[in-house]
């Protein structure tokens, strides 16, 4: 597709592929200048919001782990510390740890099957990660293990690495042994080489120089990386509890994508949820040697260009790795495997460190413990935006190229957030729904 | 090898969950890649290939009218074709929108719904097109999926018990939960498959495979109705993950709370 008569360039990407779910891009240049950047979500909406009334709130992590298959962990974590915060419940000791070892174990296998399948094929020019195989088998295999690591840690902890079955509200159906879990260790050594190796692999990458003022929003808890709790923090001096999320965030329809734009309230701006959100609002906490590690790769204590997210990715992989050798080598099994929650009527709010970013869940119950209302925000939905802007920014660079290679380039751009399209779209009108 | 079979990977309205489960086949996926042309997976790969393809795996359930005519395509174009998960064998848990007026479902969900388009109900891919296997799951297990593909790539048929989760518990050694423990329990109307993790983790199944060959459904509503269980749990027992299989539609149909 090159220019055309009247000037007029058009790249469109019918189905994107090496993300989760059915999305397509469309951009126009005019006169060699962009006039317009759509990321389009065409993924069937599935109504989670509507068919969870009616359920049972003990229901919901079960349900809502349904909409994403890549995420399961982080639906049910975020459902579940809802619950709890509706409830009026909270859980420490043992079970809080378990909890954090099981979220390692997605963090590790999530972040893994993206650095290494979806995102490394683009910097080293091959359309799938089997194809890349046949030149660079170490590097794949080193993937495959890796990404295993954090599989087996879902397995043991919940029973399947896709819907686990273990988690519920109050803690778990059954706590591990000790002995279960150190019977993970000696692969978890193993994983921490892996994650070192993958973490200095890609700082040897090619970055294109494309530096983004963001505006980055994370949890942020003081003690710890946040995984499950913390306050909602920016970059720009937000700092809320969680319940105040629908106060400064709103979800605005958009004709052509299947999935809202959720925007910071009150400009209706853009932000950034995800990795590189978290790494910057949270280096502090990661540990030294894992700081150095980081910065051997070529990455400051924040980082602005978003196609080195694959490094923060693998940083926090190797941080996730850390976290599970402690909670395995410190764990005492609890007394019981979890405390009784008894319904109330009111409404709860909870939101979480999935490994694309913020994913907030808020339900409102009866006495019965029916659910009566539900409110799904997922980090796709809130990158969405985010995900334009940087495509306008970065096609603007690169328009004395071929329309090819824009192809290319801005694929991989997308591909920069990790987008999880099946989840974004399932939440499409869950604003309106309150207005 | 220049005639491989090419491999088609489809998806429609799901998670997702069951087409990665290819992918976390970690230590087989590139020996499958070595027999296999990964010719159309696009969660997996931006190359394309034409087809025909000789295997088609189909994940999700038809909801759109355009992914009504979407499936008429990919089984016109798949020698042999295979769903994958509850979604693509059921209709999934999306189908729960088939046991409320649609109408009503979308005013409450919806603020410009002339920007969606969506049909009635949520059809499993067998409503639409001949399926020539089904393979049961929410999720789908990963080393039956490789048993499937085994099976089409040496022309046989897979070996897939229809038994209940029964027998797997049997096999794993886990006490009846339900007996032992009055905890009420899917297992013996659920097809196995999984591997019986929900009662190794000291919690009754939930139905996530669909009913086994012939389950008594109402013998254990009837069970269930002696340790407690009410009316409208046990409706939501059967209205879940495989709501429109025939025989938990009906069994779901007899409970709610309008029954009691």
């Amino acid at each position: 597709m090159s220019d055309s008569q009247d000037g007029t360039r058009t790249i469109k990407v019918d189905y994107l592929a090496r993300v989760e779910g059915e999305g397509a891009m469309y951009i126009k240049i005019r006169n060699n200048a962009l006039e317009d950047v759509k990321l389009k979500i065409f993924e069937p909406p599935r109504f989670f919001e509507a068919l969870l009334r009616g359920r049972d709130f003990r229901e919901a992590p079960d349900i809502t782990s349904r909409i994403c298959g890549i995420c399961p962990v982080a639906y049910q974590m975020s459902a579940i510390h809802a619950m709890e915060d509706l409830c009026g419940v909270r859980v420490q000791g043992a079970l809080r740890e378990l909890r954090r070892l099981f979220y390692c174990g997605e963090w590790i296998s999530s972040h893994t099957l993206h650095i290494y399948m979806l995102h490394a094929p683009d910097f080293l020019g091959y359309p799938s990660a089997v194809e890349m195989a046949k030149d660079h088998p170490e590097a794949v295999e080193r993937g495959l293990a890796l990404k295993k690591i954090g599989n087996d840690i879902m397995n043991l902890v919940s029973g399947r690495e896709i819907h686990p079955v273990n988690a519920k509200v109050g803690g778990f159906y059954r706590a591990p042994a000790r002995s279960e879990l150190s019977a993970l260790r000696e692969k978890l050594l193993h994983a921490r080489e892996l994650a070192l190796q993958t973490v200095e692999w890609t700082g040897t990458l090619d970055f294109p120089e494309f530096q983004q003022d963001y505006t980055f929003v994370a949890l942020r808890h003081g003690n710890e990386y946040p995984m499950n709790e913390g306050r909602i923090v920016s970059n720009r001096g937000l700092d809320i509890p969680v319940s105040a999320y629908d106060e400064h965030f709103e979800e605005q329809h958009v004709d052509y994508t299947n999935a809202l734009h959720c925007v910071m309230k009150p400009e209706g701006s853009s932000y950034h949820v995800g990795p590189m959100a978290r790494y910057a609002l949270n280096f502090d906490q990661l540990p030294s040697d894992i700081q150095g590690a980081a910065k051997a790769a070529g990455l400051g204590s924040v980082c602005t260009n978003p196609f080195q997210s694959i490094s923060v990715r693998a940083v926090e992989v190797l941080y996730a790795v850390d976290e599970a050798l402690r909670i395995i080598e410190t764990y005492a099994p609890p007394e019981e495997s979890s405390i009784i929650v008894e319904p109330k009527a009111g409404t709860g709010y909870a939101a979480t460190e999935a490994p694309r970013g913020l994913l907030f869940h808020r339900y409102t119950i009866d006495d019965d413990g029916i659910i009566k209302d539900a409110n799904i925000v997922p980090p796709t939905s809130q990158n969405q935006k985010m995900i334009e802007d940087d495509l306008r920014s970065f096609v603007s660079t690169c328009l004395d190229k071929t329309d090819d290679e824009i192809q290319y380039l801005s694929e991989q751009a997308i591909r920069n957030y990790d987008p999880c399209i099946s989840c974004a779209t399932h939440f499409l009108k869950l604003e309106i729904d309150r207005e | 090898m220049a005639d491989k079979p090419k491999l088609a990977v489809w998806k429609f309205a799901s998670c997702d969950g069951c087409q990665l489960s290819l992918l976390d086949c970690e230590d087989e996926l590139l020996t499958v890649a070595d027999h296999i042309t990964i010719a159309n997976f696009p969660e997996a790969s931006r190359a394309v290939l034409d087809g025909p393809y000789d295997l088609s795996l189909v994940e999700g359930s038809i909801t759109t009218a355009h992914d009504r005519d979407r499936i008429q395509e990919v089984r016109r174009q798949s020698k042999f074709l295979v769903t994958i998960g509850a979604c693509a064998t059921a209709g999934g848990i999306q189908a729960l929108r088939n046991f409320t007026d649609v109408q009503a479902f979308m005013d409450i969900v919806y603020a410009s719904p002339e920007y969606i388009s969506t049909l009635d109900t949520s059809a499993p891919i067998s409503a639409h097109v001949k399926v020539d296997f089904e393979l049961r799951g929410c999720p789908i297990n990963k080393h039956q999926l490789l048993e499937v593909i085994n099976a089409f790539l040496n022309k046989r048929n897979p070996n897939v018990s229809p038994n209940s989760v029964c027998i797997e518990c049997k096999k794993r050694g886990t006490a009846c939960i339900m007996v032992t423990q009055g905890t009420p329990c899917m297992g013996p109307v659920t097809q196995a498959g999984c591997g019986a993790i929900c009662p190794a983790y000291n919690r009754g199944c939930y139905g996530c495979y669909g009913p086994m060959e012939s389950p008594n459904t109402s013998s254990l509503a009837n069970a269930m109705q002696d340790l407690g269980v009410t009316e409208a749990e046990l409706q939501r027992m059967f209205r879940a993950y495989n709501a429109e299989e025939p025989a938990f539609r009906q069994e779901g149909d007899c409970h709610g709370e309008e029954s009691q």
